[in-house]
């Protein structure tokens, strides 16, 4: 920067220039910064995509194969024992894994697209397609959603696709009101007038102007909503009408298995069984609200340093 | 505070004071060994760019500095105090006490939840300097003193019940409440009009003069720096380039760069003969809902001039631009560009029509997606328009940077990269890539420093010249209208008050409202503010 007092130039002129890091310093950079919660979260969410990237390596038995000994003891054959017509617990945990958290992003994924595509429309539309949106959302949302999608089950039938696209259209709203809410204060920025000035079309608007702005909220709304999906699958399966048996999921062996947890006073590791694959379904949730959290934080702008 | 002062005492003496900012993982230098000395009763002018040190410096003369920054170096003596070795704890009694600061938004700064003159009074009541009562009949009385309208129930209202010029009134008269040593006013009348702006100087002027109050003026706007202070101090870089009395600072500055600042308000076009007419707005009528905000608007745009369209804000010069735009279109009359009726919807008009009619932002910030480098923001409306791709499209970026006076090393940079005047430099670069006859400039320079207004105008000036450009430049200042237009539209609340070449407009007689708002621009004339006065004073007598 050149500091001439005689003269002005445009291109003196201080500006706020800072290094240009490439995404990959930054990225080891913020993670070498991240606190101790955030990494144990990190560290989880990896070991939940490994296992379910490869459980049929490394889970022992099959997930449906069906073993002559029900409610087996945990022994060195079978390490969580078997469940009530005999299948390795321990294997369906690890298909599990693959199943029910598989489910839950791609459900969680429809939503966004739905949720997050609507509520762009909305905000820079701002009209009777703002409002007719705006009014569906908050009637869907007045029907509290747990009902209704066991209702939805019960009509269309509990098949995995219908399973994904009932809860994403139920939670595509929450979803909808957050982009909506985020991007209606983009929208009214002097650069999407000028985008709209120039005649771009909605869809360069959405996707140029509007959704990088907005990233941040909606990335850390995407694991907060994987949570809810994620529960929900669970409770569904726990009720009987999300993912149908045989295919491994972690709410329904919590079902299949429940009764066990009154043997606890006989056999301490019989009563502990059940609970296995909720504290599965519990330490992925608490791990992603873990980075969730930090990311939120480190976007938000607030620091405590 | 009142105490045994006489007005000539050294009040506050800065000896080598050193502050710095932490930014990016490192420590950089804002003030650098500045030495400042301060007596009862005068007031100091502070002026300088952007990032001078000046609001540093006036925090720092009340012994306060802003989050992320300390004092490294250098005494600061108030009343034989060193505020730099106290603690918080015991600056906390000087401050909002002995010492008060007025800020430059004070619609950011004002509680929206309590009433004003709870407010104005809270730190004299708090200090114990006078009782509630006593605060609240005094604080009428400071209302009086600053001209407020209705100063005995003023107080009672909120915030938002007030308009801009009369917060920024309410917000003097807090900080006078206390009756202070010392007050630091930081750029208190750039967010406002000038025909507001007057009516603040003059009550802030009467009231410093009246209870001999010591004050720090902060700002970037010399002429108003001249109506306020006795004394002026130049800051470039964070070290002081000159001191001096203001008439002797105005009639002969000693440094180069202090002479530059000064020269800038002599920028003058010459006037150009009117040509054919490339854009025409006849009868136009325009609402926001229900509320009509333009009336019968009849302008003419001749062919490669510039035409200035000024008023307050509020005057429908902005909601102008929309129509010409087709953001919001007209309820009647039309727009004819180059012979064609324009379709008063922006989706109706074709492509080329688009094209052809481009705008350049006030807020060059916000014209700007945050998220693209200089190199989208320029290429797309290359890639948009005119179809270029690859190395036609990067040549073409290059050379329209070399136009606006940047280069090559811009290109990968994001907006908030770049200085005030850079940014605005890359919005007139967006503008031109696509090629187009006719610019609409509303306010491009009312945010920047005048030395850098100065280079954008001159850019803006050359580029007419070169590629035969015609301007629409909307404006509330003066001297920028001076500075580049041939013609002259004059707008109030929504109607076309006067209109024609710039020399006939600004020869007297004027109609009323071109009358207070050619008298309401500050002049570099430190007798400018009390000449008018008085001038207004003989009109109601």
């Amino acid at each position: 920067m050149t500091q001439d007092p005689e003269t002005y130039s445009a291109l003196g002129e201080v500006g706020a220039f800072q290094e240009r890091r490439t995404l990959w310093t930054r990225i080891k950079l913020d993670l070498k910064k991240s606190p101790m919660t955030a990494r144990f979260g990190m560290s989880v969410i990896l070991i939940y995509a490994i296992v379910a990237i490869f459980a049929p390596l490394l889970a022992p038995y099959g997930e449906a194969e069906v073993f002559p000994v029900p409610y087996a003891p945990w022994s060195s054959e079978f390490i969580f024992g078997t469940d009530q017509i005999g299948r390795d617990i321990f294997s369906r945990m690890i298909y599990g894994a693959r199943n029910t958290v598989g489910i839950a992003v791609a459900t969680t994924l429809l939503a966004f697209l739905i949720g997050g595509g609507l509520g762009l429309a909305a905000a820079i539309n701002r009209s009777w397609l703002d409002q007719f949106l705006s009014r569906t959302v908050d009637v869907l949302m007045a029907i509290p959603s747990l009902i209704f999608a066991l209702v939805l089950l019960s009509v269309f039938g509990s098949t995995v696709i219908n399973l994904i696209i009932i809860i994403a259209v139920l939670d595509s709203t929450r979803v909808f009101r957050l982009t909506r809410a985020v991007a209606i204060n983009v929208v009214v920025m002097d650069y999407v007038e000028a985008a709209r000035l120039r005649g771009e079309g909605i869809g360069w608007i959405m996707r140029r102007e509007i959704l990088p702005n907005i990233m941040p909220p909606l990335v850390a709304e995407f694991g907060l909503r994987f949570c809810f999906v994620f529960l929900a699958i669970a409770a569904l399966s726990f009720l009987g009408v999300g993912i149908q048996p045989p295919t491994a999921d972690w709410g329904s062996m919590v079902r299949e298995n429940a009764s066990l947890i009154q043997f606890a006073q006989y056999d301490l590791k019989a009563g502990l069984t059940p609970l296995l694959p909720a504290s599965a379904i519990a330490l992925l949730t608490v791990a992603v609200n873990f980075v969730v959290d930090w990311f939120l934080h480190k976007t938000s702008g607030i620091r405590d340093e | 505070m009142s105490d045994s002062g006489q007005k000539g005492d050294i009040l506050l003496d800065i000896k080598g004071l050193k502050i710095q900012g932490f930014s990016d993982e490192k420590w950089h230098d804002i003030v650098n060994g500045v030495d400042l000395t301060l007596r009862r009763g005068e007031v100091m002018g502070l002026i300088g760019e952007s990032g001078a040190g000046k609001s540093t410096l006036g925090l720092a003369a009340m012994g306060y500095t802003q989050p992320g920054c300390k004092i490294t170096a250098g005494e600061i003596i108030f009343d034989g105090v060193d505020l730099a070795k106290l603690s918080d704890a015991e600056k906390r009694k000087f401050w909002g006490n002995r010492m008060t600061y007025v800020a430059q938004s004070a619609a950011a700064s004002f509680n929206p939840a309590h009433r004003l003159i709870a407010q104005t009074t809270a730190s004299t009541i708090r200090a114990g300097l006078k009782d509630r009562s006593e605060a609240y009949s005094d604080a009428r009385i400071l209302y009086d003193a600053l001209n407020l309208p209705d100063p005995e129930h003023i107080g009672d209202r909120y915030p938002h019940q007030v308009s801009g010029g009369q917060l920024q009134r309410v917000m003097t008269a807090m900080a006078m409440s206390p009756r202070p040593n010392l007050i630091v006013f930081d750029e208190p009348t750039t967010a406002l009009d000038v025909t507001t702006q007057v009516e603040v100087l003059s009550s802030m002027r009467k009231i410093v003069e009246e209870f001999n109050t010591a004050a720090i003026y902060i700002t970037h706007d010399l002429a108003v720096v001249a109506q306020m202070s006795d004394f002026i101090k130049v800051l470039r870089y964070g070290y002081e380039v000159e001191e001096a009395p203001t008439r002797q600072m105005l009639s002969t500055p000693k440094e180069s760069y202090t002479k530059s600042l000064w020269s800038v308000r002599a920028l003058e076009k010459k006037e150009q003969e009117i040509g054919q007419s490339i854009l025409s707005l006849k009868g136009i009528d325009a609402a926001y809902g229900v509320s009509k905000v333009l009336f019968d608007v009849d302008i003419e745009v001749p062919k490669g001039s510039t035409v200035a369209v000024v008023g307050e804000s509020g005057s429908g010069k902005s909601t102008t631009a929309r129509v010409i735009t087709g953001l919001l279109p007209q309820t009647a009359g039309s727009v004819h560009f180059d012979g064609t009726e324009l379709p008063p919807a922006l989706a109706d008009r074709s492509k080329d029509q688009k094209r052809r009619i481009q705008m350049i932002y006030q807020m060059a910030d916000t014209a700007m997606n945050p998220r693209q480098t200089v190199r989208d923001i320029i290429g797309r409306p290359l890639e948009f328009y005119l179809d270029l791709r690859g190395k036609a499209k990067n040549d073409r970026i290059l050379e329209l940077l070399e136009m606006i006076e940047l280069d090559g090393r811009f290109l990968e940079r994001l907006p908030s990269e770049l200085s005030g005047g850079q940014k605005q430099r890359i919005c007139i670069a967006r503008a031109l890539a696509a090629n187009p006859d006719f610019v609409i400039c509303d306010e491009v320079t009312s945010a920047l420093d005048q030395i850098v207004q100065e280079g954008i105008l001159k850019l803006l000036l050359r580029l007419q010249k070169e590629l035969g450009l015609t301007y629409l430049f909307i404006t509330h200042d003066i001297s920028t209208v001076k500075a580049i237009s041939d013609q002259v539209v004059v707008m109030n609340e929504g109607k076309v008050v006067e209109q024609g070449q710039k020399t006939e407009v600004f020869q007297p007689p004027h109609p009323g409202y071109t009358e207070l708002l050619l008298s309401s621009v500050p002049e570099m004339d430190p007798d400018w503010l009390t000449n008018l006065n008085a001038k207004c004073a003989d009109l109601k007598g």
